[in-house]
């Protein structure tokens, strides 16, 4: 049976590509101009000159050590999620025991507890563990907010190994750790990927956590210097458009060749 | 021989050292915050217990209950705006046409980004003096849109739209595509046009998908911080104060960070019994026990 082609839905499309379109190319318009064009012509004028300034000017702001910054948490962040979700969730997928039972509903209900919730208590716990204003104190609190979705992913993927194979590996002898390495690892490629490109976009996007537990510029991340910048340089738009251009490079990136993994665990979070 | 006694299973070991980092970053926190929320400290001096106190002055205070207010307003406007937009996309890209692809990579782009980088893009795209409504007046009038109550809340959901409709989007989209393709051909022999069969059979096979997105917009908008906090600072003056920004303010502006523990407990009770509700329509709780017999 052929179907019309739905012209009202695809005009609707169509309109919200211009509204996701049209402010993201007036961005990247504005960051190649210089200051003067843009005051004097307003943001969706056609440009008139052309510049780098605003983002060698970003990195003049400090911007190439924010950038460390982030990335180093965000590499500390995915690492100690691959070194925590794998084995929780062999066990909640595969452990018959209550413990990990009652584990994986602590990890459900910790899908509703919003980083809020939490930050005047972390501030007196990474104060008194003397971690305030060290990247290791972003680092934690971080990473134990991706852990209850990193685990429901990744449990939802190892789902989907086939149970005949862990007989036949029981069969010839194998024991949980074996399995774990040579199976369970090996066949969750997918969901790992997932998993890493999800905790690299929350540590990558985080804001609250550095907000309130770093203060120095050394320990600046992205986010937050594009925060300080808007308060600071707030009239010079371009230069600031620019920062947040820069902000965004990795993150597209990694969208460019993760698509597939993001889109999947982004689907999850609806519970399908 | 039966399978379930072969098998050699892992232990609790295994779920251990992941349960132990996060009960000591997010539960232990989770539980001081409500033992903060019945002192009084200012962040240099020891906390002191104060009982109730908080708690009463916050029930008196007018700030905090127009935060409140501003609070359901802003996830109520939130819903409303992305949940048919939502729907109409998601079922659009559910379908199969050609130029579908393209569309969505650029799509889902809003989501990637930091809420800082969306709200710093449209705090300078609507700047009253630089920005887009300068240029267009006859849209915008003259007005600051910062600078108004009304206006400050419209820009305040326009951009949590923006950015999170793609999500949205995309629960829908997988819900879409799982329709059975039989009731449509059913409808189709029944002579049932494009419309009936979107409201006939689409709308009602995406109630469960409805549910999960819809708590999950309400979740979003009671904790949302960041826009507020770049957009419009909590103003003018307390117009645009939600109770997370509030916390925010009380805690780490004004130092009172027993009151600021209140709201966050109030906020914490809020989204568990919304999540609650998440855990027992979407059925991640049952996703165990419905493969209990299979693993």
């Amino acid at each position: 049976m052929r179907r019309r082609p739905n012209y009202l839905a695809g005009a609707g499309s169509f309109v919200w590509l211009l509204l996701v379109g049209l402010p993201l190319y007036v961005l990247l318009a504005a960051t190649l101009r210089t200051r003067q064009d843009y005051a004097d012509n307003g943001p969706v004028s056609i440009p008139d000159s052309f510049t780098l300034d605003n983002y060698t000017g970003a990195f003049d702001s400090g911007f190439g050590r924010y950038f460390l910054n982030t990335l180093v948490v965000t590499a500390c962040v995915v690492g100690l999620v691959l070194l925590l979700v794998p084995p929780l969730a062999y066990a909640i997928v595969r452990s018959r025991g209550r413990v990990t039972s009652a584990v994986f509903r602590l990890f459900l209900l910790g899908l509703a507890i919003p980083a809020q919730a939490v930050i005047v208590p972390m501030f007196y716990l990474i104060s008194e563990a003397g971690l305030y204003d060290n990247l290791l104190g972003v680092i934690l609190p971080t990473t134990a907010f991706c852990l209850p979705m990193s685990a429901l992913i990744l449990s939802g993927a190892m789902r989907d190994i086939s149970p005949e194979l862990f007989e036949a590996m029981t069969m010839d002898g194998a024991t949980p750790r074996r399995m774990f390495f040579q199976l369970v690892v090996p066949l969750s490629r997918g969901g790992l990927s997932t998993i890493v490109v999800f905790s690299a976009l929350q540590a990558w996007n985080g804001f609250l956590f550095p907000l309130v537990l770093t203060q120095s510029d050394a320990t600046k991340v992205v986010t937050l210097g594009l925060y300080n910048f808007q308060t600071e340089h707030g009239i010079d738009i371009p230069g600031l458009l620019g920062a947040v251009v820069l902000s965004m490079v990795p993150v597209l990136l990694v969208y460019l060749f993760a698509r597939r993994a993001l889109v999947q665990g982004l689907m999850g979070v609806g519970g399908k | 021989m039966t399978t379930q006694t072969t098998s050699a299973r892992p232990g609790f070991v295994w779920a251990l050292p992941a349960a132990v980092f996060f009960a000591l970053f997010a539960i232990v926190p989770l539980i001081m915050v409500a033992v903060l929320s019945f002192m009084s400290w200012d962040g240099i001096s020891p906390p002191e217990f104060v009982g109730t106190d908080n708690w009463s002055r916050l029930a008196d205070d007018p700030v905090m209950l127009n935060s409140v207010w501003l609070t359901l307003l802003l996830t109520a406007l939130g819903v409303a705006l992305q949940t048919p937009l939502s729907i109409l996309l998601g079922v659009w890209a559910a379908g199969h046409q050609r130029n579908r692809a393209v569309l969505s990579v650029i799509y889902f782009i809003p989501l990637l980004l930091s809420a800082t980088a969306v709200s710093v893009l449209w705090r300078a795209l609507l700047d009253p003096n630089f920005g887009i409504p300068a240029d267009a007046t006859w849209l915008f009038g003259d007005g600051n849109l910062f600078g108004e109550q009304a206006t400050a809340i419209g820009v305040l959901a326009f951009v949590s739209t923006w950015q999170f409709t793609p999500f949205h989007t995309l629960i829908y989209q997988g819900a879409a595509r799982a329709v059975p393709q039989v009731l449509y051909q059913a409808a189709e022999v029944d002579g049932a046009g494009r419309y009936r069969q979107f409201f006939h059979i689409t709308l009602p096979q995406l109630r469960t998908a409805m549910i999960t997105s819809m708590i999950l917009m309400i979740v979003g908008g009671l904790t949302t911080f960041e826009t507020v906090l770049i957009l419009t600072q909590g103003g003018p003056g307390t117009d645009t104060t939600i109770s997370a920004y509030y916390m925010y303010d009380k805690a780490f502006k004004s130092f009172d960070y027993g009151t600021g523990s209140a709201i966050a407990l109030a906020l914490v009770v809020a989204a568990t019994v919304v999540s609650l509700i998440v855990v027992r329509v979407s059925g991640y709780d049952k996703m165990r026990s419905s493969m209990e017999g299979v693993s």
